[in-house]
């Protein structure tokens, strides 16, 4: 489960009509940053729909166990699931966790978050990636600002997660993924009051990601909000990357040459909140 | 320098951000952090002179993003811009390349300049600027200070003029009210560093 499976499985949970829900993780193979705080996110808003926390059956795979131990997984599991305990034991942070997953609720967590991901950043980005050892600045802004977003403007919890991984089949290269997922307002929710009468008609989750996302616009008045997604864009744009934005029916993303995904897909289910994920992948050598 | 030279202040923002955010965070990351710090030296600032010139020294902070950098930067000129008095100017120091992007950014946002210390004792013009505004700037830097009756030698046309009105207005130069010498900013602060 990853960023290309995301978008049907949450619709598929958000469609769900029954009274009980069980998510049956057991044949899961692959989950990467995106598949497992999206598995949060449906689990979440399952048990919001529902009244009760869902159940969940956990991966049989060892494999598949053994990462969602490294990332944390469990302990969030056991907040949003009915599970079993974390069978997989204690284990040591992997070299290729960037970011375990962390719910980020205030801005104490951002700065926890950026502190600690630092020095991981550095390594990572120079040796995985082949990014200049100062590349783990804009990496570090990036990160702040993208779960700053969260904080200011979901008014919702959310979490984050991010982790390196060989991409061999698909891109022959490193790449480092980021996800990014809230179940709060969404950009139409945040933009509504001020801004959906311009649009009158037309304004739906489509034309509010385009206008937050594009444009830059902002709930505030304030003439110098709104840049962080723009600057967010900018700097991936620079290091060639993929960066992908859901918010209700609609996702929006900026598609870099190796990608084939449509900038823009609409008519999805109305899914709360705002799911952002970026993907930056290796330098080609020259 | 002229008797009505603005009172020279430096203030640290690392120090600030210690000081003013309770926490060990050393990053000058997010919105109410970046609001905090401006509090804080705006609250230094209420203590100067009528006139001051203050050297915002960004030397010993990690991180800022751009979320801080619109908060202490952009809003902090836009604030004291925005007073009829103008009693305020800025100098940014320690403004490497790590934080160059974001300060840049924020000021570029809203039309913005400022007086930027971007390597030791290196000084720019950051932001949006006219062509002949950063002229009669560079200018002005090379030498420092200019008196009244020389300024020509720094605008030399009816367009470099104007932009060195411009530039005053903006708080990017330092025109005495009472001798008519034009100072670079960089000139009244280097004292402090």
């Amino acid at each position: 489960m990853d960023q290309s499976s995301i978008d049907e499985f949450l619709d598929e949970v958000v469609q769900f009509k029954g009274e009980r829900v069980l998510f049956d993780a057991r044949h899961l193979r692959w989950v990467d940053p995106n598949g497992m705080v999206g598995l949060l996110l449906a689990g979440s808003v399952a048990g919001e729909t529902l009244g009760m926390r869902p159940r969940i059956e956990l991966p049989d795979n060892a494999d598949v166990q053994g990462y969602l131990g490294r990332m944390g997984f469990y302990s969030h599991a056991q907040k949003v699931f009915e599970c079993e305990e974390d069978t997989s034991g204690a284990v040591s942070r992997a070299s290729d966790v960037l970011l375990e997953i962390t719910a980020i609720n205030t801005n104490h967590d951002v700065h926890e978050i950026v502190d600690q991901v630092q020095g991981r950043a550095s390594a990572m980005l120079t040796s995985k990636l082949g990014y200049p050892s100062s590349s783990v600045i804009p990496f570090s802004v990036m990160l702040s600002e993208v779960c700053q977003n969260i904080i200011e403007h979901a008014d919702g919890p959310g979490w984050v997660a991010a982790q390196a991984y060989n991409w061999a089949k698909r891109l022959g290269r490193f790449v480092i993924v980021i996800s990014v997922m809230d179940r709060g307002r969404g950009f139409k929710g945040s933009l509504s009051d001020e801004h959906s009468a311009r649009y009158g008609d037309r304004w739906s989750d489509s034309t509010a990601l385009e206008a937050a996302f594009l444009q830059g616009l902002t709930r505030f008045a304030d003439p110098g909000r709104g840049q962080g997604l723009q600057q967010i864009r900018k700097q991936v744009r620079k290091w060639s990357g993929l960066i992908s934005a859901r918010s209700g029916t609609a996702r929006i993303s900026q598609v870099p040459e190796w990608d084939d995904s449509p900038p823009m897909v609409d008519g999805m289910a109305p899914l709360p909140g705002t799911q952002i994920s970026i993907t930056l992948p290796a330098v080609v050598g020259p | 320098m002229t008797a009505d030279a603005p009172d020279p202040i430096a203030i640290d923002v690392g120090e600030v951000l210690q000081r003013s955010v309770t926490s060990l965070h050393s990053s000058l990351i997010t919105r109410p952090t970046g609001r905090a710090v401006r509090m804080a030296i705006e609250t230094q600032l209420r203590g100067a002179g009528t006139l001051s010139v203050s050297l915002i020294d960004f030397s010993e902070v990690g991180i800022i993003d751009y979320s801080c950098a619109d908060e202490v930067v952009a809003k902090l000129l836009k604030q004291y811009l925005a007073d009829e008095r103008q009693d305020a100017l800025f100098v940014f120091r320690g403004v490497r390349e790590p934080h160059l992007l974001q300060v840049e950014g924020v000021l570029q946002r809203q039309k913005l300049a400022a007086v930027v210390e971007t390597a030791p004792s290196q000084f720019t013009l950051v932001g949006t600027f006219s062509d002949q505004e950063r002229q009669v700037w560079d200018r002005l830097e090379a030498k420092r200070a200019i008196n009244a009756d020389a300024v020509d030698q720094i605008a030399p046309d009816r367009s470099g003029v104007m932009a060195l009105e411009s530039l005053v207005e903006r708080g990017l130069v330092f025109r005495s009210s009472k001798s008519g010498s034009v100072h670079a900013l960089s000139q009244l602060v280097a004292h402090l560093m």
